[in-house]
């Protein structure tokens, strides 16, 4: 026989016993994985800024995201973070798409399922492409021209799966006469006019007016092809059929998600991805401190937002763990725009006293300083967009980093308030440092006898608030803080919806200055004619320079920020044209 | 509610037939609570942006919002109906899952529907589900630790009142109740964590690996248990030395029972009650989402859902998170206030 307190004992020695080698066990690490570092070394600062870092095309492991945000969708042609874009090349594809090189040469287009580039003919009008032979989906099937029209098509649903960019639709079908492939009652649901697929290789794009970067357009992630046969329309972001080299093994929305190699993608097709690692995982997470110590820990290789280190690790990271860590250019810029429709902002010389009465340097510092912040940005084209000119600075701010009172005052005078004037500043709530650039703004312009209200708006509601004029004007906002990075690498993917009136929208306006000027709408005309990107550049570079001379933005600064890579990641750089990020589709891991 | 028996016929037990009244009336009671926290709720997050001017199919979409997506988002969700006929759907969805439909995207959610993520293209009730486990995983340990624990720093206490070990157990209770726990799981990941790697700290599921799995959460456990061991250390103690001063203890002593028994059998039965009433809403509050905790430690539960719900402006996932929380709270008191009677024998349920 055994006692009842013998038995309590026992079963107290047994509990302990047990939590111990659990205790044991986990301090191994447990299911964790175990580091991804090892005892690789890391390449140096900025190593992988416009060059490779740890290159290497050694195949296998598991490379592992870490990130505190999940994309608004995982569907091609309803995704519009710039993360997803540069992720969705794992697993689709486009007719063309960027070159996997560092820096500005990313920027350049390469054939992807595409044999060549588009032959064009009809003054610019008519694109052709030729598909590669061997293209597969990941059941094994053939990928056809068909396919490419039909996911292309899919953007015409935007009451359906609402939220990526539609420029294709805006270029080819400006007048919206097709509906979408859900209301399309042709047969095989492919209706729209404006692409013809003579054959299951051919695919013809014919555009009513010509536009030079169509192209561009096209190497997007919604460019790329879906078969009708696989259509889950809204819910097929939660699983999209693969054209890539690796296809979605499971996901679960802010949670996790992982992929695995496509044994269907061939190598031979794809010129562009390298393939390395047998799985790639993302880990999503809601503590963003936690993600920098893990990513510092080495037990992610690095941040799928690639949004930048968080204050509480940057002296960590700049400090001991330097070697990890790269500092490029975004391509964004975060800037001050005045609203011209209130008064007295219509005045261009109120604008300019703004921009004169600025401390650029307080903005810089509030928005990170030099690393975190960018640098003081002159006028309104980032470096990586041809016919940017970072010399070009028509208000000194590069000279006069803590704004010139006396040019303001006289601004002030020649706009008819000597004494200053009252205005709003609209800034979204949920960005600090946009607020603390606010602050920073409201605070150098009182020198000057500015004196401004701070309205933080719901930035969940930017599009129908600050992107509706109506709403703008009612509430007065004088000055809003906001930052832009290009849809795509040109001057008409970057400036044309801030400052061109033809995008000036009742809703989801981003012509926040509400700009009408001829002038700037025929060199959009002008630009997207050419055929020659140095041409389009120069003309870029002329609506820059108006833009500036028109006082209708004050630009803080040209984004960067500081980014992780874990000491084994290889074959490792940013690349322009996914804004800094690395070029996810090259990465490797030791 | 518990209906306290009083002195009066202390041993007298309810027969069956009373406690099975007792728990329909309770049920009964617990439906129409919920029913009046779904109206309200679905009020805040459906009807009030609309007084306020602001489309709710806003806050579901993306950059693009153009007019066709604002459309087809109020068509899916049927945000032009009358709020009656969407609050009328809502609880349709609840019994027997309803269809949401735009034309020829129709998506099915199955009862019980709570809603459906527009912003994930989710039903809410899987969702829920999938992450219930780990809230729960993660309240149960720590309610172990914290009742262990924070009732047994309280008994101490109580019974050296005044002593060194007293006036110690009650500083570092007062510093639990005061430190907040994204304060206490960033100083506990930062030592055991990222400073001496003692354990992983990431949640894996039990499934995956044992170990692993208790890695993750035993951080969790004791930075949220100590919060809660520290209230109920305090709240026993104060219990405790009211009790200790009653006449049926004085009785007891004076039967010339042993101190353990007058302790274990006379006074803890009564101290237990109020305790046990606090932990039913306390149970309750956390299955319905730890939010610091699990946003702290990166648990995949039900709060890091809400406040990722939250920040996205998700409302149909805020709204089941929130029904989910008040169910929870309610069925734990309905537990408590059915365990009263086991352990007061002088309560009876009528």
């Amino acid at each position: 026989m055994t006692s009842p307190r013998s038995s309590r004992r026992r079963l107290a020695a047994g509990t302990a016993v047990v939590v111990v080698a659990l205790l044991s066990t986990a301090a191994c690490g447990g299911g964790g994985g175990g580091k991804s570092d090892g005892n690789a070394k890391a390449p140096g600062f900025n190593a992988a800024v416009n060059k490779v870092a740890n290159a290497s095309d050694k195949k296998g492991g598991t490379l592992k995201f870490i990130g505190t945000q999940d994309a608004d969708s995982w569907d091609p042609q309803r995704g519009y973070y710039g993360f997803m874009w540069d992720f969705a090349r794992y697993y689709t594809r486009q007719l063309v798409s960027f070159t996997p090189e560092p820096g500005l040469a990313s920027t350049t287009l390469k054939p992807d399922l595409a044999t060549g580039l588009a032959k064009v003919e009809d003054g610019g009008k008519t694109y052709t492409y030729t598909l590669k032979d061997g293209l597969k989906w990941e059941d094994g099937s053939p990928l056809t021209s068909k396919d490419v029209k039909y996911g292309i098509e899919r953007i015409w649903a935007q009451d359906v799966i609402s939220g990526g960019p539609i420029y294709l639709q805006q270029v080819l079908d400006p007048k919206g006469e097709y509906k979408g492939p859900y209301k399309d009652t042709s047969a095989d649901k492919l209706g729209l006019k404006s692409i013809e697929t003579p054959d299951d290789k051919t695919i013809v794009f014919r555009l009513p007016k010509p536009n030079s970067d169509f192209e561009q357009m096209l190497a997007m992630p919604s460019g790329s092809p879906v078969p009708a046969a696989k259509d889950t329309a809204a819910k097929y972001g939660l699983k999209p059929f693969s054209s890539g080299p690796y296809k979605f093994q499971s996901y679960t929305p802010n949670k996790s998600m992982v992929l695995v190699r496509n044994t269907n993608w061939s190598a031979s097709t794809d010129d562009l991805r390298k393939a390395l690692p047998d799985k790639i995982t993302v880990t999503l997470t809601t503590n963003a401190d936690d993600m920098d110590k893990r990513l510092i820990n080495g037990d992610y290789d690095l941040d799928l937002n690639a949004t930048g280190v968080g204050q509480a690790a940057r002296a960590e990271v700049l400090g001991k763990n330097k070697a990890n860590a790269d500092n490029p250019d975004t391509g964004f810029i975060r800037y001050a725009v005045f609203p011209t429709t209130v008064k007295p902002m219509d005045n261009i010389h109120c604008r300019k006293a703004v921009i004169l009465a600025a401390d650029h340097k307080s903005l810089q510092t509030a928005r990170g300083g030099p690393q975190a912040g960018g640098a003081i940005a002159p006028n309104m084209l980032p470096l990586g967009i041809k016919g940017a000119d970072g010399k070009y600075d028509p208000y000194n701010v590069l000279k006069d980093t803590t704004g010139n009172v006396e040019e303001a005052k006289k601004e002030l005078k020649a706009c008819g308030q000597p004494d200053g004037f009252k205005t709003t500043i609209a800034v979204r709530n949920n960005k600090p440092i946009e607020i603390a650039t606010a602050e920073s703004l409201q605070e150098s312009l009182k020198k000057v006898g500015i004196t401004t209200e701070l309205d933080e708006f719901d930035g969940a509601q930017t599009s129908g608030i600050i992107g509706a004029p109506k709403t703008v004007k009612s509430k007065g906002y004088g000055i809003i803080i906001m930052g832009w990075g290009a849809d795509f690498p040109s001057g008409q993917g970057f400036l044309q919806p801030l400052v061109d009136s033809r995008f000036i929208l009742e809703s989801g306006n981003n012509n926040f200055a509400e700009i009408k000027d001829k002038a700037i709408d025929g060199l959009f005309d002008q630009a997207l004619t050419q055929t020659d990107a140095n041409a389009a550049a120069e003309v870029y570079k002329q609506i820059n320079q108006k833009v500036s001379e028109g006082a209708y933005y004050l630009p803080f600064t040209f984004e960067k920020n500081i980014i992780w890579r874990s000491s084994r990641l290889t074959n490792v750089y940013t690349a322009d044209a996914y804004n800094g990020r690395y070029d996810y589709a090259s990465l490797g891991v030791q | 509610m518990a209906a306290c028996g009083g002195p009066g016929n202390p041993r007298a037990a309810a027969g069956p037939s009373t406690v099975l009244a007792y728990i329909i009336r309770r049920l009964f009671a617990v439906v129409v609570m919920l029913l009046v926290i779904t109206l309200v709720t679905f009020g805040i997050f459906f009807l009030i942006p609309k007084w306020v001017g602001v489309d709710p199919a806003t806050y579901f979409i993306g950059k693009q919002a153009d007019p066709a997506s604002l459309e087809g988002i109020r068509k899916k969700m049927g945000l032009d109906d009358p709020i009656l006929v969407q609050f009328g759907k809502f609880l349709w969805g609840l019994v027997a899952g309803r269809d949401y439909a735009n034309g020829t995207d129709v998506t099915h959610c199955s009862a019980p529907c709570f809603g459906y993520s527009f912003r994930n293209e989710q039903a809410i009730w899987p969702v829920l589900t999938d992450r219930l486990p780990v809230t729960m995983q993660l309240a149960a340990g720590a309610c172990v630790i914290w009742v262990v624990v924070g009732v047994g720093t309280g008994v101490v206490s109580a019974l050296k009142r005044g002593s060194a070990l007293d006036r110690t157990l009650m500083t570092v209770a007062l510093a639990g109740v005061s430190l907040p726990i994204y304060f206490t799981g960033m100083i506990a990941l930062a030592v055991v964590v990222y400073g001496l790697g003692w354990i992983d700290g990431q949640y894996v599921p039990f499934g995956e690996s044992a170990s692993g799995w208790f890695g993750g959460m035993l951080l969790p456990w004791v930075t949220l248990a100590f919060l809660y061991a520290a209230m109920y250390a305090r709240m026993t103690r104060a219990t405790m030395l009211e009790i200790m001063g009653e006449d049926y203890i004085r009785t007891a002593r004076a039967k010339g029972l042993r101190e353990p028994v007058v302790i274990g059998k006379h006074a803890m039965r009564s101290t237990m009650t109020p305790v046990l009433t606090i932990l039913g809403m306390d149970l309750g509050a956390l299955v319905g989402g730890a939010i610091l905790t699990e946003t702290t430690f990166s648990l995949p539960g039900i709060g890091q859902a809400a406040v990722k719900a939250i920040s996205d402006k998700d409302f149909p996932l805020i709204l089941g998170v929130t029904l989910i929380a008040a169910v929870a709270v309610v069925v734990a008191n309905l537990l408590v206030d059915l365990l009263y009677a086991v352990v007061d024998p002088r309560v009876r349920l009528s």
